[in-house]
C-alpha cells in the first residue's frame, strides 16, 4: 500500500514551496513512504488522555523589560540581501500592473 | 607528545608557568590543521590570521599582568551553525554559503571573552540534518581514525577537529545526537546539556524544542571548563534557564562510590554491534569496581524515540527552514515573480536531505495529518518523558551505547535515509526529554573507536561529569589518539 502518493507529494510541494524533478518525485515518494511507514508504530501506543509535550520547560511567558538596546543598524540589518533598494528588501512586483 | 596532543587544562598550565606562548600555542596549532586538512576537511572557514592577532594580545595582556580568562589563548573550532561576526557561518548549505552575520552568538561572545582564540568554523551535515557529515553541500568530513570512514555527525567536522588536534576544544548542536554520535565515533569527549542550560541564541534553528549547544573536548576536565563558560541564562534566549550554574569543576575527582547506575536492556538487544554490547557490559564492570551500584533495567517505551523523533524534528524543521526565502540574506535566484522566486531559491539553495525532511515536516503539519502524526508523536513524547522520570527516582545515571555501530564507511549509508536515521536511536531519547548526556571514549573495535553514553536527570550535569571522569581515570582510551601524520597520510 502506497502510503503517500504523487499527487499527495506534489500538493505538499506546494505548501513547502519547493520544485521537485520528476526523478526526486519517485525517490521521494519512495522514501518518504518508507519513513511515514516507520511511523506508523506511534499507533502501537496507548496515548488516550496523554497530553501532548511542546517543550520540556515549564515554562509560559518569560518577560524582559521593554528597553532601547544598540543593535544593528540598518545597513547591518540589510548587508546580507541579494536585492535591497531605499532601505528596503527588494523583491519582484506582487501586484498586477494597471 | 606534540602540543596539539595535549588537553586544554595541561596547556593552560604550561602557559601560566611562562614556558608557552599564546601565539606559540595557536601557531602550532594552524600549523596541525594545514598539514591534517586535505585529508581531514574538518573545516569549512579557517581564520588563521585572526587567530593570531587574538593570540598576541592575549600574550600582550598577560605581560600587562591582566588576570587572563578561563580559556585564554586556548584554540577552539566552532561547527558552521552557530553565528560569528564578520566570519562566514554557512550550516553547510548552498543556502548559506556567502552568509557573514552581523553578530556573534552569545556562546560565542562568552568564549571569547573567556580568552578561547577561534581557529575555525567546521564542517557539518547541511543544517544539522544527518549522522555522517555526508549531507555537506561542500565536502565530506573524514574520521581521523581512518579516512576511509564517517566522522558522525551532524557536528562531525567539529569532532575530527578535536581528536586530530585542529583545536582544543570545539562546539557543536545536538538535536538528536549531533554532538554524541560524532564524539564517539572520533573517541573523544561529547556534552548535550540540559535543554535550557545553554543560549541557543545565534544558532541556526533547526528543531527549537530539540536543539542544544555542547561541547567536544579530549578530556572530561576539559569539559567542565567549557560548560563553565558556556552554561546560564541569556535573556536573548528565552528557552535559557536562570537555575544557578555551579562550578563544574568541582565535580571532577569526586568519588563515585553509591552511586546508582540503570542499565536499561533495550539499549543493547538487536541492532547493537556485539562489539560495541561488550564495550558496555565492560564499563558497567569499571563502574561496580569504582564501587557505584549497577543495575539492568528496562525502558519499553525507549524504542519509539526514532519514530517520535522523526516526527517532530522534520515538523520544526520545516516551520524553522521557512525563514530561507531568498529575500532577507542567503541564496537567491532571480526570477520575475515573487512565488517561483522562493519555490527556485529553496529547491536550488537546499540539498536533498533537507528538502526531504522539509517535505516530512510539511506532511505531518498539513490539517489531515496533524492529529494522527505530529500530536501522536507529542503524546508519546510525554510518555517517553514520564518512563524516564521513574527511572530517575530509582538511578542516578543511565549507561548506554553512544551509537550502535562503530564508524561506517562513507557511502555505506547515504542511500537508504531510514537506516541513517537509526544510526541515532540512542542518542535520541536524550533530546526528547531535555536530558543532559555525555559520550565518553570507551573502547576499540577492530581500531575503530567505540563510545558509551551516560544520560542524567535534568541539571544534573555535575553528575554525569562526576562519572565521566572517574570512569575515564579507570581506563586509557581517552589518552590514545589517531595515527594521521602531518600531510595526512595514516600509519604515523
Amino acid at each position: 500500500m502506497a502510503i503517500i502518493t504523487k499527487s499527495e507529494l506534489g500538493k505538499i510541494a506546494e505548501l513547502a514551496q519547493l520544485e521537485l524533478s520528476p526523478d526526486e518525485e519517485n525517490i521521494l515518494t519512495r522514501q518518504l513512504g518508507e519513513i511515514l511507514a516507520f511511523s506508523q508504530q506511534l499507533h502501537e501506543v496507548d496515548t488516550e488522555g496523554v497530553a501532548p509535550t511542546v517543550s520540556v520547560l515549564d515554562q509560559t511567558n518569560v518577560w524582559r523589560s521593554d528597553e532601547v538596546v544598540n543593535w544593528l543598524n540598518q545597513d547591518q540589518a540589510l548587508a546580507q540581501a541579494q536585492e535591497v533598494k531605499e532601505g528596503c528588501f527588494k523583491v519582484p512586483r506582487i501586484m498586477e500592473k494597471k | 607528545m606534540k602540543l596539539w596532543d595535549l588537553s586544554g587544562h595541561r596547556l593552560r598550565n604550561l602557559l601560566d608557568q611562562g614556558e608557552l606562548s599564546a601565539q606559540e600555542l595557536v601557531e602550532a596549532f594552524l600549523t596541525r590543521q594545514q598539514n591534517t586538512e586535505p585529508a581531514l576537511h574538518a573545516f569549512v572557514t579557517t581564520t588563521g590570521p585572526q587567530a593570531l592577532a587574538a593570540a598576541k594580545e592575549i600574550d600582550n595582556a598577560r605581560a600587562r599582568g591582566e588576570k587572563p580568562g578561563a580559556l585564554a589563548g586556548i584554540p577552539m573550532a566552532l561547527k558552521d551553525n552557530i553565528c560569528t561576526a564578520g566570519i562566514k557561518t554557512t550550516c553547510s548549505s548552498k543556502m548559506l554559503a556567502n552568509y557573514v552575520p552581523p553578530y556573534d552568538a552569545t556562546v560565542v561572545k562568552s568564549l571569547r571573552q573567556a580568552g578561547s582564540i577561534l581557529t575555525g568554523k567546521t564542517n557539518m551535515d547541511e543544517f544539522a540534518m544527518g549522522s555522517s557529515t555526508e549531507n555537506s553541500a561542500f565536502y565530506p568530513t573524514r574520521n581521523p581514525w581512518d579516512t576511509s570512514r564517517v566522522p558522525g555527525g551532524s557536528s562531525g567536522g567539529s569532532a575530527a577537529a578535536v581528536a586530530a588536534g585542529q583545536a582544543v576544544f570545539a562546539l557543536g548542536s545536538d538535536t538528536g545526537g549531533s554532538i554524541r554520535q560524532p564524539a564517539a565515533f572520533c573517541s573523544i569527549v561529547g556534552f548535550k546539556p540540559s535543554y535550557g542550560r545553554v543560549s541557543r541564541f545565534g544558532l541556526v534553528a533547526f528543531a527549537s524544542s530539540l536543539d542544544q549547544i555542547g561541547c567536544f573536548t579530549k578530556d572530561v576536565t576539559d569539559c567542565a571548563a567549557v560548560l563553565n563558560v558556556i552554561c546560564g541564562r541569556d535573556e536573548f534566549d528565552p528557552t535559557s534557564v536562570s537555575a544557578p550554574v555551579p562550578d563544574y569543576s568541582k565535580f571532577i575527582g569526586r568519588e563515585i562510590k553509591g552511586l546508582r547506575i540503570g542499565l536499561p536492556r533495550e539499549f543493547l538487544q538487536e541492532g547493537i554491534q556485539p562489539a560495541v554490547r561488550e564495550a558496555i557490559l565492560q564499563a558497567a564492570q569499571t563502574f561496580e569496581n569504582l564501587g557505584a551500584v549497577v543495575e539492568e533495567t528496562s525502558l519499553p517505551k525507549m524504542k519509539y524515540a526514532p519514530a517520535v523523533y522523526y516526527v517532530i524534528a522534520p515538523a520544526e524543521a520545516s516551520s524553522n527552514l521557512g525563514r530561507f526565502d531568498g529575500v532577507r540574506y542567503g541564496f537567491r535566484v532571480p526570477t520575475s515573480d515573487l512565488d517561483s522566486l522562493y519555490k527556485k531559491t529553496r529547491s536550488q539553495g537546499f540539498g536533498p536531505e533537507v528538502r526531504r525532511r522539509i517535505m516530512i515536516g510539511t506532511y505531518v503539519l498539513t490539517a489531515d495529518n496533524y492529529k494522527n502524526l505530529y500530536q501522536r508523536a507529542q503524546q508519546v513524547r510525554t510518555l517517553i518523558i514520564e518512563e524516564f522520570e521513574q527511572a530517575f527516582s530509582r538511578y542516578d545515571l543511565l549507561l548506554t551505547p553512544t551509537s550502535p555501530a562503530v564508524p561506517f564507511k562513507l557511502g555505506e549509508k547515504m542511500d537508504d535515509p531510514l537506516q541513517m536515521y537509526l544510526m541515532d536511536v540512542c542518542t535520541i531519547p536524550a533530546n526528547l526529554a531535555g536530558l543532559p548526556a555525555i559520550s565518553i571514549p570507551a573502547g576499540f573495535s577492530a581500531g575503530l573507536p567505540v563510545g558509551m553514553q551516560l544520560m542524567a536527570k535534568p541539571w544534573a550535569e555535575g553528575t554525569l561529569l562526576q562519572a565521566a571522569y572517574s570512569f575515564e581515570q579507570a581506563t586509557d582510551y581517552h589518552q590514545r589518539r589517531p595515527a594521521i601524520a602531518s600531510g595526512g597520510v595514516v600509519g604515523e
